[in-house]
């Protein structure tokens, strides 16, 4: 049985991909306290988007997917050109949202539109339906009300929204939740684009309503010819809806490939964990999980090596082990000891200056003996723990020891079977079956 | 509709005895429009360590159940009916009895950890605080003893005891609040959509820690949610509410497997799983709690609605396979009037009536 | 039209006793002076610098009677005629200010919170300024300038009075608006391709101008005080230009140890009863227009009995 509607992508190879994203980065500057602003201190940057090739083929739907925090609604912001590009480029069609000033990028939107998470905010609370719909026209220059509300009833009725009547002169605090994502709907496609980027457009809704809304944004697509981005967390719908899936996780893009073969045959840990997460159903479907620890990291200081490293489940000695991990695995370790925690705090001190990002950490302040043995401890507590085998060697100090961890770059995507995937276990030249190098 | 509960019903004749055993629970706002039902009837049984999902789509009462039972409803609503809380009826309570019960015997996990810490307070005082409000004897180190011990049990190190909320992350809070809910030892939580706000891993985490509590803790749980998905997995037994009322209730394999009420049927149905090959949805939206329609109240929306189902209400029975439902299609048959097994014509319900 | 009647009652409806009986008192309070300042030429018998009827002069600080219901005054005006002019000076002032205060001080803080940067920082800047120097002692400064160029008129005293309130209406709005362009329907409306100056005028403004009501209620009220107090300083307004009761209170000091106590008691207390009325207003809306104060109050419900003449009850337990 198809899993999906029949829904052939519009022959792509003479059409060319309608948007093209190379080595996108999008920073943000984090505003410190007003002590920081005040002595124009660093306060750092976040790198929501960093460093994402992408290419959209007319037709397709393809979805961008991870947690909160993983860069997904600033990749699709990007695409509109709401947010600017710290470097790398957006292409649509010919032109380089990038080079364009601000009233061009405003005449872009013809073609690019957005859909919002939340029905409830993303309409004017002081506008009617009428004008909400109608002011997308307005601004692209139509003047006369009288072609507006042409343009605003045919677009509602696409939605759905008949008896036009009834809703037109409506207030969004009058509609439902599903009414009004429909409005929003309405709002964005009365300019006719090509491209809609949907940013969790059903996640706020009751689920009754779901599967309805995501139903009418196929037909639209059918009946328009449109082009979707679909960002969301939740892979199920994203298995249900996309041509195409990416994995997102702090900011990059770690798998991406067909919805078929990601979902088949998940490769990057992340996509298995997050497969895993999705609670079922059905009951008889339960098998226990083997869950990533912990959760997204600050993005402000991302993990060295992969980001994922440190809950990641199949991590190994080259993902990038740092200071930070140690720390971790120091308090995970007193939460199983609860008897020894007070004794070996005294030898461990201060775990404090571990969270500043380094391949090598030194701890402890009882001597350099008794460090020793604990850090034996907890080795001896669970040898598999990988973070030791990123060890490359451990130095008596002061009055303590330095641990040195093996430094590693964060991966690249590569190619891996049919799918292209950003782990170290599918390193350059590993097999094409994409199975992981053992 | 007299309604005939007893321990084998319910499914749990091997417990000890229920630690809840809620009866004709009503939950009532009075606005301007007329008074709103939001809990009109409810009645349902939970033993020591079991944990019951409550599902429903939103604007059926779920939450304001939950509020009703641990006494946290805004003033101007009214609530009656009977809950035993290990034989004492709690509303009956007075005032300082209800408020000395809550946090002690009665907990409560919210959706959102962050509005419910106090900013300025380290964690340690978050728990002194809780701690010393009910059992004002312990000592700093009892206290000390007694909060680890909690936070060790959801994953918490015990290096962070003497953290500000603001120093943690989101799941973090979460189990804060779930550490902080359980330090005393209640009987009876109430979780309502305590994940909501979280990430899908994250989520799954708080899930397992959920799953856990039972083991951990002989805590028996009303876990409120809008995800099957979730009371699939946490929970012993699942009682559906739609429009005030529990339309069905039962083991959650029973339920899911074999679902008697359409409305349970569709609503599992709706869900987009990893297993949807379709799209399902319900049409039209919970009814106006203010003037329900007659008879059942899911007739309007229900495919397979009969003459009888919108003059007559459905009655409580015990469900085939363990359980209570409250259906026509489920019977009994000898209460249905002549002809009423006839499918209802129904109004078609178009997109001004969606949710 | 029928939506204008339901905002207009709309902080009627939406509020009960204390706040509704403010609401209620304050209006009746101000709608009297604003009666008597439309209607003053009618419903006062003498103009407010008239001396004479047909050729007979007044009688010099008359005591209240039949001709004069509240006496006259040390410059043989009639007093009950001067406090109903004063009402429409008061109500020209503050209708003027305010105006002025809106005009320039709504689309300042639109700009400044929507921009933000370095032209949000020089506004606020100089709007805190403003709003740090003493009010009373600002608008005796522009009022002394304001005369030079405009002589003691209406028009001098209402720029002085615009003057220290415009920064209020600035950080009020310049505060929402900081909010407000955070919304995800600013976003949309950027997403549909609207110019910065389309979502100040369409989609923030009308969002951020509820908050403008109610401080300009109590600033009005707070500048019929700032008025009476220039004019009792002999700043504002000069008898002759319009009646002001800030000026006949001065007038009337002199008056006061006397034993005449009608020149200064009606002025006074006109002031008195429009300030508290405009306040009475201004809160009253406040506990409608502010969402912060609002709260949707339950009404109380009566639960019908579950099981009338039902024994299960019992039989359950």
């Amino acid at each position: 049985m198809p899993t999906k509607p029949d829904v052939s992508p519009v022959a792509t190879s003479e059409a060319g991909p309608l948007v093209e994203v190379r080595d996108l980065s999008v920073h943000f500057q984090l505003r410190g306290g007003t002590l920081a602003r005040l002595f124009g201190r660093d306060t750092g940057t976040i790198k929501a988007v960093d460093g994402i090739d992408l290419a959209l083929r007319p037709g397709e739907v393809v979805g961008l997917v991870g947690e909160s925090g993983s860069g997904k609604s600033t990749l699709g912001r990007a695409l509109l050109g709401l947010v600017p590009a710290t470097s790398g480029s957006v292409r649509l069609r010919d032109k380089d949202l990038s080079a364009l000033n601000r009233r061009q990028l405003r005449d872009i939107r013809r073609v690019v539109q957005m859909v919002f998470q939340d029905p409830n905010a993303a309409l004017n609370p002081s506008m009617t339906v009428e004008e909400a719909v109608g002011d997308a026209l307005r601004v692209h220059g139509m003047r006369s009300a009288s072609e507006r509300r042409k343009g605003v009833i045919e677009a509602l009725e696409r939605v759905g929204l008949s008896p036009v009547e009834l809703f037109l002169s409506k207030y969004p605090r009058d509609l439902s939740g599903g009414q009004k994502q429909r409005v929003v709907l309405a709002r964005a496609i009365v300019l006719d684009p090509e491209l809609l980027v949907a940013d969790e457009p059903v996640s706020m809704l009751d689920m009754s309503v779901r599967a309805k809304i995501l139903q009418l944004m196929l037909d639209l697509k059918q009946d328009l010819g449109l082009t979707y981005v679909y960002i969301t967390h939740d892979l199920a719908t994203a298995k249900y809806f996309c041509d195409r899936v990416a994995i997102m996780y702090l900011g990059r893009v770690v798998e991406i490939g067909p919805t078929e073969e990601i979902f088949a045959n998940p490769r990057h840990p992340y996509t298995k964990a997050l497969l895993a997460a999705i609670p079922e159903p059905d009951p008889d479907k339960m098998v226990p999980r083997d869950l990533p620890r912990g959760e997204i990291p600050d993005a402000a200081q991302p993990p060295l090596g992969c980001a994922f490293h440190p809950r990641c489940p199949e991590a190994v000695h080259n993902c990038g082990w740092e200071s930070r991990d140690l720390r971790a695995l120091i308090e995970e370790h007193w939460l199983r000891a609860d008897a020894a925690y007070d004794e070996e705090r005294t030898v461990i001190g201060d775990l404090e200056h571990l969270d500043t990002p380094s391949t090598s950490a030194t701890l402890g302040s009882g001597g350099s003996a008794q460090v020793r043995a604990i850090l034996d401890r907890m080795k001896a507590e669970d040898p598999s723990e990988p973070l030791w085998s990123g060890v490359t060697s451990i130095e008596d100090s002061a009055s303590g020891v330095t641990v040195h961890f093996e430094p590693a770059p964060a991966p690249a995507l590569r190619r891996a079977g049919g799918v292209e995937v950003a782990c170290v276990l599918y390193p350059e030249g590993s097999d094409q079956e994409g199975s992981p190098r053992s | 509709m007299a309604m005939d509960l007893t321990d084998e019903t319910i499914g749990t004749s091997a417990m000890p005895g229920p630690v809840i055993s809620a009866r004709d629970v009503r939950v009532w706002y009075g606005t301007t429009r007329g008074a709103i039902r939001a809990v009109d009837g409810v009645s349902f049984d939970l033993a020591p360590g079991e944990t019951l999902g409550l599902v429903g789509e939103s604007g059926c009462g779920k939450s304001t159940l939950g509020r009703g039972l641990m006494g946290l409803l805004p003033e101007g609503a009214k609530r009656d009916g009977q809950v035993l809380f290990r034989g004492r009826d709690i509303f009956s309570l007075s005032q300082k009895a209800a408020y000395q019960m809550r946090g002690r015997e009665l907990g409560m996990i919210f959706q959102e950890p962050l509005t419910r810490l106090n900013p300025l307070m380290r964690i340690s005082q978050h728990f002194e605080e809780t701690i010393k409000q009910h059992e004002p004897d312990l000592s700093k180190d009892e206290i000390r003893d007694r909060a680890l011990e909690a936070l060790r049990l959801m994953g918490i190190p015990p290096t962070r005891y003497r953290s500000y909320p603001h120093e943690f992350s989101g799941g973090m809070r979460q189990r804060l609040m779930i550490a902080l809910a359980l330090v005393l030892r209640p009987a009876f939580v109430v979780a309502d959509e305590p994940t909501t706000a979280l990430d899908v891993l994250v989520e799954a985490q708080i899930v397992q820690i959920l799953n856990d509590l039972r083991r951990n803790f002989q805590t028996a749980l009303l876990l409120i949610t809008h995800n099957v998905g979730i009371v699939a997995e946490a929970c012993d037994r699942v009682a559906v509410m739609y429009a005030g009322r529990i339309v069905e209730q039962g083991k959650v394999a029973d339920v899911f497997k074999n679902p008697q009420h359409p409305y349970t049927r569709e609503l599992l149905r709706s869900t987009i799983s990893l297993t949807t090959t379709g799209l399902n949805y319900i049409p039209g939206a919970p009814p106006d709690l203010v003037d329900p329609p007659d008879g059942c109240r899911f007739h309007p929306r229900c495919p397979d609605a009969m003459n009888v189902c919108a003059t007559k209400n459905p009655v409580n029975i015990e469900r085939p396979g363990g359980g209570r439902v409250e259906c026509w299609l489920a019977g009994p048959e000898d209460q249905i009037p002549a002809g009423g097994k006839q499918p209802l014509k129904q109004e078609e319900l178009t997109v001004a009536d969606e949710a | 039209m029928r939506r204008v009647l339901t905002v207009l009652t709309r902080p009627f409806t939406e509020t009960t006793g204390l706040a509704r009986w403010m609401l209620v008192v304050g209006v009746a309070l101000t709608a009297v002076f604003v009666i008597c300042a439309i209607f003053a030429p009618w419903l006062a018998p003498y103009g407010f610098a008239q001396s004479s009827d047909h050729g007979v002069r007044f009688q010099k600080l008359a005591h209240p009677s039949s001709a004069h219901l509240f006496g006259t005054d040390r410059l043989f005006f009639d007093v009950f005629s001067r406090v109903i002019w004063g009402a429409r000076t008061a109500l020209e002032v503050v209708i003027l200010s305010m105006a002025v205060c809106i005009v320039i001080g709504v689309p300042l803080g639109l700009a400044s919170g929507y921009y933000g940067g370095w032209f949000d920082r020089i506004m606020v800047l100089i709007m805190d300024a403003f709003y740090a120097f003493p009010s009373f002692l600002l608008a005796i400064v522009f009022s002394f300038l304001l005369t030079n160029a405009f002589g003691g008129s209406v028009i001098a005293v209402s720029l002085s009075l615009s003057a220290i309130y415009i920064p209020q209406y600035f950080r009020v709005v310049r505060n929402t608006t900081l909010s407000a362009k955070e919304a995800t329907y600013v976003e949309a409306a950027r997403a549909i391709g609207a110019s910065d100056g389309t979502i100040m005028r369409r989609y923030l403004f009308g969002n951020v101008i509820q908050s403008v009501p109610v401080l300009g209620t109590l600033n009005a009220a707070d500048a019929i005080l700032t008025l009476a107090g220039l004019g009792f300083l002999g700043l504002g307004i000069q008898s002759t230009e319009a009646a002001e009761w800030g000026h006949d209170l001065n007038r009337a000091l002199a008056d006061a140890g006397s034993g005449v106590w009608w020149t200064g008691l009606y002025p006074g207390l006109a002031i008195v009863l429009l300030v508290t009325g405009l306040t009475l207003v201004g809160e009253g809306l406040n506990e409608t227009l502010n969402p912060t104060l609002r709260r949707r109050r339950l009404l109380p419900v009566v639960l019908p009995s579950a099981h009338p003449a039902n024994p299960t009850q019992e039989e359950q337990n």
